[in-house]
This record gives structure tokens, C-alpha cells and sequence, in this order.
């Protein structure tokens, strides 16, 4: 029997879901079976960037032996979105990129479906289209969303009709105008990065089953199983109650699997089958531009400090490139614009932030929500600005970084952080300021810096619920409506129901798959907000459940609570020293004296937990008492090799550095600064390309690369720095996307301090490195 | 299109399956034989999330036909625990925390085996060039390599 573990807050317990996971039978959403009856779709996608639909003929596809159904958006008559109503179910007269859905047709198999698909005749007026953010942007530009006036809005968002500018949001602070020539020194460049793919090893799937009673279920790889609840029940006019969300295993989502992307369309094809479960999975060519990728950005940025140092002023415009549609896009935007400055005090902001519509695939969450896009250019002038006044980069963002009740940008108070330490503990895990020699007379070595910061980005008042209950034997069931996407949040939550409850952390087990059928209420699985706002509710469930259980003791033994506690497993009285296992009680209940009646019964215990002080921000100027729940900050350092023979760049070293406030597992949250740390570094290379229509060139794991073994860093140093969050669970506070935001920036850091070459635009290829040392 | 019958040794067990000429391997252990472990990531040999073992060598299924796995033996994720002992990868996977959603996690484990089959004291460079098939978007690689050395140092797969 293996060993049981007393109060696992804060220690390293296996994963929960670790044994599935290595032995294959943990079920993902492809692995369920559905029988005989299952049906499949394919959707025909148009191959036109901007145009109009001038017919749809589906009679010849419909012809095919084997063809159930084929759908088009005349079968529709709403649109959906999470915070900009803006997206048709099926593309309805105008398509807006290349792949954007016109049809769905539903067979009896995945190859019918396909051939069905390509007979489907689509009679199309190309329209002129436009990819670039700024160009989009002007007003004489095509015109994407003539109807963006009457789309339905969040009140904190705001499209302005008539233009392709979905949101724009304006940061003022201080006077801008008058703190420039107080400057000894400014830098004013322009940053660009193009799309780039989640690439989730395992692609979005949906099933979806209507039934004849109107009842609907949809089996799905999803972040966000209640928003996907919500959203497709108001688009296709299903009460809540009668949808039901079904969500295994996620196999990665990094923001790509949340809100709603391609899953509606397979709820919309089993409507026409009724009774048939149909099933709809994305290519990889699919997954890259038929699902979401990661908003392309053109910076203009401009920001100046006096000679010791000090920042005075940044002016800064983000075009972001939202694609066709931006419903969850805008508040990317909105939060890049609230955090404009990054992790730095800056008395003087002039900040205007736009979502622009282009012709190109839909922009949406992923990891960082922005916040890897804006860290890009700002983190490389902060570490021109130190040279130019002779300054340590590292020295220089220790002076200017956020520090604890600073007021931000936005006028809030900066809540409990320690991003110096964190600085400190990158400079000494890389040996800043030491150069050290290369590996060879062809290389050169160079270090880097950068630094960061992000708040969980969503409505104020995104909502979380958790349920324990108790089985005959005292072991655990902890319910939760939040997912499992391998950053460990099942694991996390069993580690703090235990603790709460005195049971060992081996009693504890997550429900699952999340049903929102049977889980409570869970927003979203994003933000980083998991572990903070979930693991809020399971706290307060378990401790309404741990006072049940202390109230019906201490009246059975005539005691005071106040004197009782739980220790593995038992209750026990620091008073009278009698001891009242849980395992005969927390069924069954306490029987009076001399079995006269019972008392107690079945424990079960509720939480639930909801920011409540969040408020909007002025229109006008971005201000406003308090923009965000928190921020997480942290720092990371590079260490590297260029090959200037081939322009090949070896990153030896990520040392990296976070303030989660409290680590309730350390070693998931060291695993998440690794991981983060790869895929930033991964990202600084990988561009989405497109041909002069808007094709995609790249959408495949050969000519799209991601890091392999081969390319992941020698070494990679985590720390972990725990300044405790006010109303966090244990004090701890998110840390999944922030792992990646600012390695970008640090490897382009260290390659200037190795070449003396700057690159302001991504990808960063051996190709581009070799040609500017030529 | 034609449907042959073939006989395969599927983790240790004899069977006889009726395939049509177009459907692979990968197809045949999750829709045939419900044997899901196996993931499909691409089906274009592009990820690595698809191997299993024929004869002892790492292959992605998805680009295999099952007709050719006539005859051969084939191990997947679910043969290498035995009588739900997990071998000595599967453990150090556990213990260094290297899985995380756990999609790749199958393909992983079968390529890394395969290695410690063939080489069983690799070194970092080994590992690093053995797994390099297999992509994983959230551990960055480095506990995954650091399992494999701990099961080597264990005495093998
Ligand atoms: S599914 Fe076979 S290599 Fe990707
Ligand atoms: S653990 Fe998610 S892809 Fe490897």
C-alpha cells in the first residue's frame, strides 16, 4: 500500500490523472464510443478570403449514397459570440477568409462526408480583401462587418461601426506631451508579429447528438464546457437546461479550446439527424486555420526615461489583427490595452489599443491573452533605454518595475507582487554579467532579460462553484465544473479539499469527465484563474463540509467545535482526547445515546467563489479603481549561442522566475515553467504564412514547426517567489500562461547581446540571423 | 474496395480481423479493437502522437496500412504495463512529473521504449534524437528525457 499523505498544500503529490495518462485509458473526446448510429461531418470551407455567396447548390451532395444532411447557413438565422456577437453559424452572404464555413455535410462516414463535401457548388463575387491591421484600419479600407452596429456587445467593449474596428480602447495617464523633452533618453520603433497556431497535439472534436425530445448533448475537447453550454444554447435558441456539454480529457488547449469555435457546427448538423450522434474532428490543416490562432500584431511604440533611469512617458498604438471574426478577440485587445505599459511604473501613458477585422483566420485566446505581444517590443526598448543612458538592463527593471501598491495605469492599486525578486533570482541562476565564452570561435554567446506581468483577462464577475462529498468510506468526491487540460488543476484541487478536510491526499478523487449536467458552475477553464477562483470554491466547500462534520461530533460529544479538528481521516477533540473516525459518519450520521434516534446524515459541502470588485473603466481615458482581479509577474533570463556560420541559434539556458503567491504543488508549478518556457521560446520562431489572397502556405506540422527534444534548451532553472495573494486560496495566484509571455524578447535580448543586432519582427529564423550578419 | 482478413499480434494476443484494403493500422487498433491509447494527431506521420511498435520497431500507425501489419506483432501503450505493473518508463513518467495533458504521452512512451530496447544506457543526445518524432506542445521535452534516464539507470524499459 502506498503512502498516504497528511496536509498536501504545498508538497509535490503525484498527478491525479498521472496513471491514465501513462497507461492509455484515459479517455479524450475521440476515444468515446457512440456505436453504429454515429454519423460524421465535414464542412466545405470557402477558398476565397473576402466574397460574396451568390448561390449554394448542395443537390449533387446530397445525391451521394451514404449523405444524411447537408446544412448552409440559409438553415440559420443567428450568429454567436462570447463578447461580440459577431459570427454566423455558417458563413451566410459573405465569407471573410479563407475557410470560413459555408456548409456542413453530415454521412455515414468520414470519407462520404468528404467526397459529399467537395460536390457541394458555391457560386462566389470575390470581394477586395484586406490582411494588414493598420490597413484595415483606415477608412477607406473594404469593410468586413457592415452590420457591426447591430451586433449584440459587452458593455465594456466598444466596436465602432462603419470601420473594421471591433474595439478600440484608449489608456491616458498623466500628460505624455509635456514629459518628453524631460527625457535623456527615448527610443520610438515599430514591432511586428505575425499569426501564429495553438497547435494542441491533439485537434478540436466535437460530437453532438439532438434528439427527437429536443434534448441535445455535445461530447467535446473543450476549455469551456458551461460557456460553450451558454453560447450555443442562445445561438440556436436551445434552453439551457436541454443542452448538455460533455467534456473529457482536453489533450492542450493553450486558449485554442476555449469559448466556442468549430463545436457549433456540430451541434448545427445534428439538428438535421435527428436522433443520430454526429461527429465532427479538424484536420491538422483544419486545426491551424479552421479553428483560432493567435491575433498577428503591428506595435508602434515610443518611450523615454530621464538620465538616472527613471521612466517618464510611453505613447503606444497595438493593431491587432483580429481576422474575420473577433467575438472573443476584443478583450484581447481590451487587456492589451489596460496593461499597455507591461510591468513597469510609467507616470505619463498614452495608450489606444484596436481590434481590427481582416481577412484572415479568427483571431482569439491563447496563452497570454495578449500579453506575449506587447511584452515583444516593450521588453526590447527597455533594454535599449538602459543602453542608451549606460544602465544594467537588469538594473534598470528593477527600478522601474511595478512594485506593491503602486498605482498602475489604470489608476488601480497594485496588489501584493515581488518582481525584483524574481529578477533576482534569474540574474543569479544565469550568472548575470558574467560573459562567458562560447563553444566555439564561429559562435558568439550572449545573455538576455525580460520581464513581465498579466492579470487573468474576462468579465468582472466570471463565477466558480465546487461541491465534496463524502462516500461510505471517507474517501472523497470533489466536483468541479473547471477542466483538466494537463497544467494539473484536478490535482491541485484534490491537494486543497484534503488539506481543508483532514483526509489523506490519496482520498481524495475529481469527478469527471466535467458534465455540465452533474458538475457545478465553472466560467471558463483560462486566465490562469483556476487554481485562484475554483480552487477559492473547493475551499469553501470543503470547509462547509469539514463544519458539518466538527458540528455533529462536537454535539455528540457535548464539546465545543472550537476544541475539534480533523487528522487523517479522524476526528479528534484536543480536549477530551477521544477520536471519531470519519469513515462511520460521514454516511450514515451519529447515533444518540443508547440508539435513540440518529443524528447527521450524508455530508456534503458547497463553495463557490466570485470576484466581486471589479469595475469598469472610463471610456475615455482607461481609468477606473480596479481594472483587474490581479497580476502575476515574473522574470526570465537566456542564456545562448549564435552560429554565425549558419545563423543558428542555441538557447543553453531559460532561467525563470514567477510570484504564484504560494505554490500548493511546487513541482506542477516548476512543470508549467518549463513547459512555458519551451513554447515561448518555440513561439519566437513559428509564423502562420500566407500568399498574397490569403492561402495559407504553412498549415502542417513540416512547414509550421514546432520545438522538438532536439531543440528544447540544455538547461531550464525554475524558481518559485510567494508574496501571498490577498484572496487567494493559500495566497496562491495563477501562473499557466505566464510562463511563455516575455521568452521571446529575452532570447532576442540575448541575441543583441551576442551579434549587436536587433530584430523587431517575428519569426526569428537562422535564415534572417545569418543574412543580418552578412 | 477490398477487405482482407489478416491475423495480428496485438500486445501479446492473437487476432483475426477483417480490414478494408484502406484502412490503417491506427484505424484498426482504435475502431476495431477499441484499443484508443493510441492517439491521432495528424495522420500524416507528422506528430508522432500514433506509434506503436511493429516488430519491435517504432512506426506511426496512421501511416501504415493494416493489411501490412499482417502477420507481425504490434504493441501499443496499453502492452506495456503488465498485470497492471507499470514498467519502469511509465513509472519514471509519474515521477518526474513528464506528462501533462498526456496526448502525446502514448507515442512518447512507445518511441522511448523502442530506445531503451535497442540502446539501453542512451545518452542525453540519444534520447533527445529517439524522441524527436514525437512533439509535445506542453512539458518541454526536458522531464521526458529525464524519465527515460532514470529508467535506464532502473534497467531498462
Ligand atoms: S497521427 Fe500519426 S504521426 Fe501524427
Ligand atoms: S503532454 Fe501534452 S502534448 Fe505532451
Amino acid at each position: 500500500m502506498a503512502e498516504l499523505t497528511s496536509n498536501p498544500v504545498g508538497k509535490n503529490t503525484p498527478r491525479v490523472d498521472a496513471y491514465e495518462k501513462v497507461t492509455g485509458t484515459a479517455i479524450f473526446t475521440d476515444d468515446l464510443p457512440f456505436g453504429p448510429g454515429l454519423y460524421y461531418g465535414r464542412l466545405v470551407r470557402s477558398p476565397h478570403a473576402h466574397a460574396l455567396i451568390k448561390s449554394i447548390d448542395i443537390s449533387k451532395a446530397l445525391e451521394v449514397p451514404g449523405v444524411k444532411a447537408v446544412v448552409t447557413g440559409q438553415d440559420f438565422d443567428t450568429r454567436i459570440g462570447l463578447y461580440l456577437v459577431d459570427r454566423p453559424v455558417f458563413a451566410k452572404d459573405r465569407v471573410r477568409y479563407v475557410g470560413d464555413p459555408v456548409a456542413g455535410v453530415v454521412a455515414t462516414s468520414e470519407d462520404i462526408a468528404e467526397e459529399a463535401a467537395k460536390l457541394v457548388e458555391v457560386e462566389y463575387e470575390e470581394l477586395p480583401a484586406v490582411f494588414d491591421p493598420v490597413e484595415a484600419a483606415q477608412p477607406d479600407a473594404p469593410l468586413l462587418h457592415p452590420d457591426l452596429g447591430e451586433y449584440k456587445v459587452a458593455n465594456f467593449i466598444f466596436p465602432e461601426p462603419g470601420t473594421n474596428i471591433s474595439e478600440h480602447f484608449r489608456l491616458r495617464k498623466g500628460d505624455v506631451e509635456a514629459a518628453w523633452p524631460r527625457c535623456a533618453a527615448i527610443v520610438e520603433d515599430t514591432f511586428r508579429l505575425p499569426h501564429i497556431q495553438h497547435v494542441p497535439l491533439e485537434p478540436h472534436v466535437a460530437v453532438a447528438l439532438w434528439e427527437p425530445s429536443n434534448q441535445v448533448t455535445l461530447w467535446t475537447s473543450s476549455q469551456s464546457p458551461f460557456a460553450q453550454r451558454d453560447l450555443i444554447a442562445q445561438s440556436m435558441g436551445i434552453p439551457h437546461g436541454n443542452l448538455r456539454v460533455i467534456s473529457p480529457y482536453v489533450g492542450g488547449g493553450f486558449g485554442g479550446k476555449a469559448g466556442v469555435s468549430m463545436e457549433v457546427y456540430a451541434v448545427a448538423m445534428a439538428r438535421a439527424v435527428k436522433g443520430h450522434p454526429v461527429k465532427l474532428r479538424m484536420t491538422r490543416e483544419e486545426e491551424f486555420i479552421g479553428t483560432t490562432v493567435r491575433q498577428a500584431l503591428v506595435a508602434h511604440t515610443k518611450i523615454g526615461c530621464d538620465a538616472e533611469g527613471n521612466l517618464l512617458a510611453m505613447e503606444t498604438e497595438y493593431y491587432f489583427s483580429g481576422g474575420a471574426y473577433n467575438d472573443y478577440g476584443v478583450n484581447i485587445v481590451r487587456a492589451a490595452g489596460y496593461s499597455c505599459t507591461g510591468p513597469y511604473y510609467i507616470p505619463n501613458v498614452k495608450g489606444d489599443s484596436y481590434c481590427v477585422y481582416t481577412n484572415m483566420p479568427i483571431g482569439s485566446a491563447m496563452r497570454g491573452f495578449g500579453m506575449p505581444e506587447i511584452h515583444w517590443g516593450i521588453e526590447q526598448i527597455m533594454d535599449q533605454l538602459a543602453e542608451k543612458i549606460g544602465m544594467d538592463p537588469a538594473e534598470f527593471r528593477r527600478r522601474n518595475c511595478v512594485k506593491t501598491g503602486d498605482i498602475i495605469l489604470t489608476g488601480m492599486k497594485m496588489p501584493a507582487i515581488d518582481l525584483v525578486a524574481c529578477i533576482d533570482k534569474v540574474t543569479k541562476a544565469i550568472n548575470w554579467g558574467k560573459k562567458e565564452p562560447p563553444s566555439a570561435p564561429h559562435k558568439k554567446r550572449g545573455k538576455g532579460i525580460a520581464i513581465m506581468w498579466k492579470a487573468p483577462a474576462m468579465p468582472p464577475n466570471p463565477g466558480s462553484s465546487a461541491i465534496v462529498r463524502f462516500n461510505e468510506d471517507a474517501t472523497v468526491n470533489v466536483e468541479i465544473g473547471a477542466q483538466e487540460l494537463g497544467q494539473g488543476a484536478f490535482t491541485v484541487v484534490a491537494q486543497m479539499a484534503a488539506e481543508v478536510l483532514g483526509v489523506p491526499y490519496e482520498w481524495v478523487r475529481v469527478s469527471a469527465p466535467v458534465d455540465t449536467k452533474y458538475s457545478p458552475y465553472e466560467w471558463q477553464t483560462v486566465a490562469s484563474r483556476i487554481t485562484w477562483s475554483t480552487g477559492n470554491a473547493v475551499k469553501a466547500a470543503a470547509e462547509d463540509a469539514r463544519q458539518q462534520i466538527l458540528a455533529l461530533v462536537a454535539k455528540h460529544w457535548n464539546e465545543d467545535p472550537a476544541n475539534l479538528d480533523i487528522k487523517d481521516g479522524i476526528v479528534i477533540s484536543y480536549k477530551s482526547e477521544r477520536e471519531q473516525p470519519l469513515k462511520d459518519m460521514v454516511i450514515y450520521g451519529l447515533p444518540n445515546e443508547n440508539f435513540e434516534g440518529w443524528k447527521g446524515g450524508p455530508i456534503v459541502g458547497h463553495g463557490k467563489f466570485m470576484p466581486t470588485y471589479v469595475t469598469n473603466l472610463d471610456f475615455e481615458t482607461g481609468q477606473g479603481p480596479r481594472a483587474v482581479v490581479h497580476y502575476t509577474v515574473g522574470a526570465q533570463a537566456v542564456d545562448l549561442e549564435v552560429d554565425t556560420e549558419t545563423g543558428q541559434v542555441e538557447i543553453l539556458k531559460i532561467a525563470s522566475a514567477y510570484d504564484v503567491g504560494k505554490a500548493i504543488n511546487p513541482d506542477l508549478v516548476l512543470a508549467q515553467i518549463e513547459g512555458g518556457a519551451v513554447h515561448g521560446m518555440s513561439s519566437a520562431f513559428e509564423a502562420l504564412k500566407f500568399d498574397e489572397r490569403g492561402r495559407p502556405l504553412n498549415p502542417n506540422l513540416v512547414d509550421y514547426r514546432i520545438a522538438t527534444a532536439a531543440d528544447a534548451p540544455r538547461e531550464i532553472h525554475g524558481d518559485i517567489v510567494e508574496t501571498p495573494l490577498e484572496d487567494g486560496p493559500w495566497g496562491a495566484r495563477g501562473v499557466g500562461e505566464h510562463v511563455m509571455v516575455q521568452t521571446a524578447p529575452a532570447i532576442a535580448n540575448a541575441i543583441y547581446n551576442a551579434i549587436g543586432v536587433r530584430f523587431n519582427d517575428l519569426p526569428l529564423s537562422a535564415e534572417k540571423i545569418f543574412m543580418a550578419l552578412q | 474496395m477490398g477487405i482482407h482478413s489478416i491475423t495480428v499480434t496485438v500486445n501479446g494476443a492473437k487476432e483475426r480481423l477483417d480490414v478494408p484494403s484502406n484502412m490503417t493500422l491506427l484505424q484498426m487498433l482504435r475502431d476495431k479493437l477499441g484499443l484508443t491509447g493510441t492517439k491521432n494527431g495528424c495522420s500524416a506521420g507528422e506528430c508522432g502522437a500514433c506509434t506503436v511498435l511493429v516488430d519491435g520497431e517504432p512506426v506511426n500507425s496512421c501511416l501504415m496500412l493494416a493489411v501490412e501489419a499482417d502477420g507481425r506483432q504490434v504493441t501499443t501503450v496499453e502492452g506495456l504495463a503488465h498485470d497492471g505493473q507499470l514498467s519502469a518508463l511509465q513509472e519514471a513518467i509519474i515521477e518526474h512529473n513528464a506528462v501533462q495533458c498526456g496526448f502525446c504521452t502514448p507515442g512518447m512512451l512507445i518511441s522511448a521504449h523502442a530506445l531503451l530496447e535497442r540502446a539501453p544506457r542512451p545518452t542525453e543526445q540519444q534520447i533527445r534524437e529517439a524522441l524527436v518524432g514525437n512533439l509535445c506542445r506542453c512539458t518541454g521535452y526536458l522531464r521526458i528525457i529525464e524519465a527515460v534516464q532514470t529508467a535506464a539507470k532502473k534497467g531498462g524499459a
